[in-house]
């Protein structure tokens, strides 16, 4: 087979390299096309479709109870918020009032979600910078929460918790102890994550002004999530259309200015505070009751359109349905944080080193199935 | 125990009983190659094995226990597989380079080997450019890195071969400098003869805050020089897959393998003798029994081996650009007047000797 290039655009002085579908640093099977200038970048195209299955489509076949079970499938990292999107909007079709005990468990189980998708964030980051130590301790942390899961709903990654009306059980009577423990462990072992690697010389040098993110730029590409806190962009869903239980929490929306891969980086971490603040005012005062109302067997919504979004560890995730009153979905429509993220790696990688484009691939996040449904 | 441990000597009298003095000769460079071959591949093989259990302590990791007692046998049956596994190539590679390669890494690292003095009367080949050598020959390795970066017909080897040429000639400036920074106060290339110098305290207390500077600098740019992390960037696999030695497989990705640990083993051994005394004990309390530096010298290296395998494992890895930043715009600088320095120090007799 030929490999030469027979594209006239393409100046002589410039090659094309095929980062992907089997690459490292992509994690998952994303595929970048780079028009690389020696060691600079001069265009990054994401090619998607290498593991396209189809989510959306299928469910317009499935009902709404089948259907919480695909979305765990998407972001895998925050399977249960996902869940949550799906059954929040399926109740506010059907009006239905969740029992209190549900919110705030939901609320809970969100929150180490999100610490169990920052901690295997930071691991990996790590790694694309070439510290591969940091791998390993974050997996240690993750490890644990994953523990507190299986022990609750049996399952430690799509964990199927969550269904329209409530959850499926009710907690494991160890999950208060437990997830106290953790609390007070990681605690300890967070700040080892900055010894290790945030005030290192070398990965600020790596960081700092490298992947510039303008607040105007984040809002037109509708970035969300950490990548658009870094900007300065005030976007956290639950703050500013609050669901579950986190209008009865306090905590901050961790808001960068710097806009570069280093801010993105420090609200994840700073994030993990924040989250494990949330566990904490609400652990002690989880409210008695019943942990699901009663649907009916075959739920079928109004006829109309209903949209819900929340905050997953990567950022907004919005669920459409449009309903014709049957009991599947006409059309469901995810919007998906990822994608968004992706979709400005161009405009941040563009003049940057072939490592800085791995560095702010990094701070976006990203998980292929959730930009590849 | 009155054990000469000449051991060109030893051979050369020893075959010359029963053949003539030129097959002698001929006869006792084969030997000792052969077994210095032999010892350092598995030298080799068992720094592989140190460098996986160090990563294992550093990560929470156990590290390989299964084959054999603390997982000893572990990189043996390791060697096992690479042998015998297929060796695929890529079509259109350029076959002769790409074959050659290989050997052109580990034959100038296994060369290097030959004129370490590990003790007194160990040293196969006791040459009076010692150090010129050792800096002539660890340049050898980078052609074999970048004739098989280039050979394999592969992009992502491409950019590694280029980065590793870029990396390797701007660090070799360093290593160069801060071993001449030495060599101010030894007089002399010859590596024998700078342990020798040492008997009245080795040279990082004899050249005191300029050595330790020269030292500095020189751990630095040796690492770099092995292509390891932070400096890893030939073989970055965040960014380049394998890098240089994607195409590669078999035997012939191990000698790369191989040649990075040996030479990792290089440049602790020449920091040992240069800067640490060599087979010299502290304060010589073994001074009485001269095989004994066999152990002092290998202790020293390990050492250091260690201290490589630390920034490895907990540094993140540079930007190639930063990577030459720091080189030209600091590194180098500072070791043109840290020669000053010492040469000044010599000059004006500021040395401590005991």
């Amino acid at each position: 087979m030929d490999t030469t290039i027979k594209n006239s655009n393409l100046k002589s002085e410039e090659y094309f390299i095929n980062m992907g579908p089997q690459h490292p640093a992509t994690h998952g099977v994303l595929r970048l096309l780079l028009t690389i200038d020696g060691e600079i970048i001069k265009k990054v195209e994401p090619d998607l479709g290498y593991i396209h299955r189809s989510i959306e489509k299928m469910c317009e076949r499935d009902s709404y109870q089948q259907i919480v079970h695909l979305t765990d499938r998407m972001d895998y990292l925050s399977s249960h918020i996902n869940n949550e999107a799906v059954c929040l909007t399926v109740e506010k079709a059907l009006e239905l009032e969740v029992p209190e005990r549900v919110k705030v468990i939901r609320t809970i189980i969100g929150e180490l979600t999100r610490i169990a998708s920052h901690t295997l964030w930071w691991g990996v980051m790590g790694m694309d910078v070439g510290a591969l130590t940091t791998y390993f301790y974050g997996f240690r942390d993750r490890e644990l929460i994953n523990d507190i899961f299986e022990e609750t709903c049996g399952a430690r990654l799509t964990m199927n918790y969550n269904i329209p009306g409530g959850l499926m059980f009710d907690i494991h009577p160890n999950f208060v102890k437990r997830t106290k423990d953790f609390i007070a462990h990681f605690k300890t072992k967070l700040p080892e994550y900055d010894t290790l690697l945030t005030g290192n010389v070398i990965f600020q040098k790596r960081m700092k002004g490298v992947g510039m993110l303008t607040k105007e730029d984040a809002i037109s590409f509708g970035a969300s999530g950490p990548v658009g806190r870094g900007s300065g962009y005030s976007c956290d869903v639950r703050k500013h259309h609050s669901y579950s239980a986190y209008d009865k929490v306090n905590f901050n929306e961790i808001l960068k200015t710097e806009g570069d891969s280093f801010a993105r980086y420090q609200v994840r971490i700073e994030e993990m505070w924040e989250s494990m603040s949330i566990i904490e005012q609400l652990i002690d005062n989880i409210p008695e009751g019943d942990v699901q109302v009663a649907t009916n067997a075959v739920i079928k919504l109004p006829k109309g359109e209903f949209y819900q979004k929340v905050e997953t560890a990567r950022g907004e995730l919005g669920v459409y349905i449009n309903s014709t009153g049957t009991k599947n979905p006409y059309r469901l429509k995810f919007r998906s944080p990822g994608f968004s993220n992706l979709s400005l790696l161009n405009h941040i990688a563009v003049g940057g080193k072939i490592g800085d484009l791995v560095a702010s691939m990094a701070t976006l996040d990203l998980v292929i199935p959730d930009i590849d449904r | 125990m009155n054990i000469s441990l000449n051991i060109t000597k030893t051979i050369t009298e020893l075959l010359s009983g029963f053949m003539s003095e030129g097959a002698a000769n001929i006869g006792a460079m084969v030997t000792i190659a052969l077994i210095y071959l032999a010892i350092f591949a598995v030298a080799g093989l068992y720094l592989v094995l140190l460098e996986r259990k160090v990563a294992a302590w550093f990560q929470l990791r156990i590290g390989p226990n299964r084959v054999g007692p603390w997982g000893l046998l572990q990189t043996m049956a390791d060697a096992l597989k690479l042998v015998s596994k297929e060796l695929t190539g890529t079509v259109k590679a350029d076959k002769f380079l790409y074959n050659l390669a290989p050997y052109f890494v580990i034959v100038s690292s296994l060369m290097a080997l030959s004129v370490f003095p590990f003790t007194q009367d160990f040293q196969a080949f006791d040459i009076n450019i010692g150090i010129f050598f050792l800096i002539a020959i660890s340049s050898l390795g980078v052609i074999g890195i970048l004739l098989g970066g280039w050979a394999s017909n592969n992009k992502f080897a491409l950019i590694g071969a280029m980065r590793s040429g870029v990396q390797t000639i701007s660090y070799e400036l360093s290593v160069g400098l801060s071993l001449l920074t030495m060599v101010l106060i030894t007089g002399s290339l010859q590596l024998s003869e700078i342990v020798e110098v040492q008997k009245n305290g080795w040279l990082i207390v004899q050249g005191h805050i300029p050595a330790v500077i020269a030292f500095m600098i020189y751990m630095i740019a040796g690492t770099a020089e092995t292509n390891r992390a932070p400096f890893d960037m030939v073989e970055a696999e965040s960014e380049l897959g394998a890098g240089f030695h994607t195409e590669y497989s078999g035997m012939k990705f191990a000698y790369f393998f191989l040649a990075e640990f040996i030479n990792m083993f290089i440049i602790a051994a020449i920091a040992t003798t240069v800067f640490f005394g060599g087979w010299l004990s502290p304060f010589g309390i073994t001074e009485s029994i001269p095989w004994l530096g066999v152990f002092w010298f290998v202790g020293k290296t390990l050492v250091l081996v260690f201290l490589m395998m630390w920034f490895r494992w907990t540094f993140p890895r540079l930007r190639v650009d930063q990577l030459l930043t720091l080189e030209w715009k600091y590194l180098l600088p500072l070791n043109l007047l840290n020669i000053i320095l010492m040469a000044l120090i010599v000059w004006l007799n500021l040395t401590i000797q005991f």
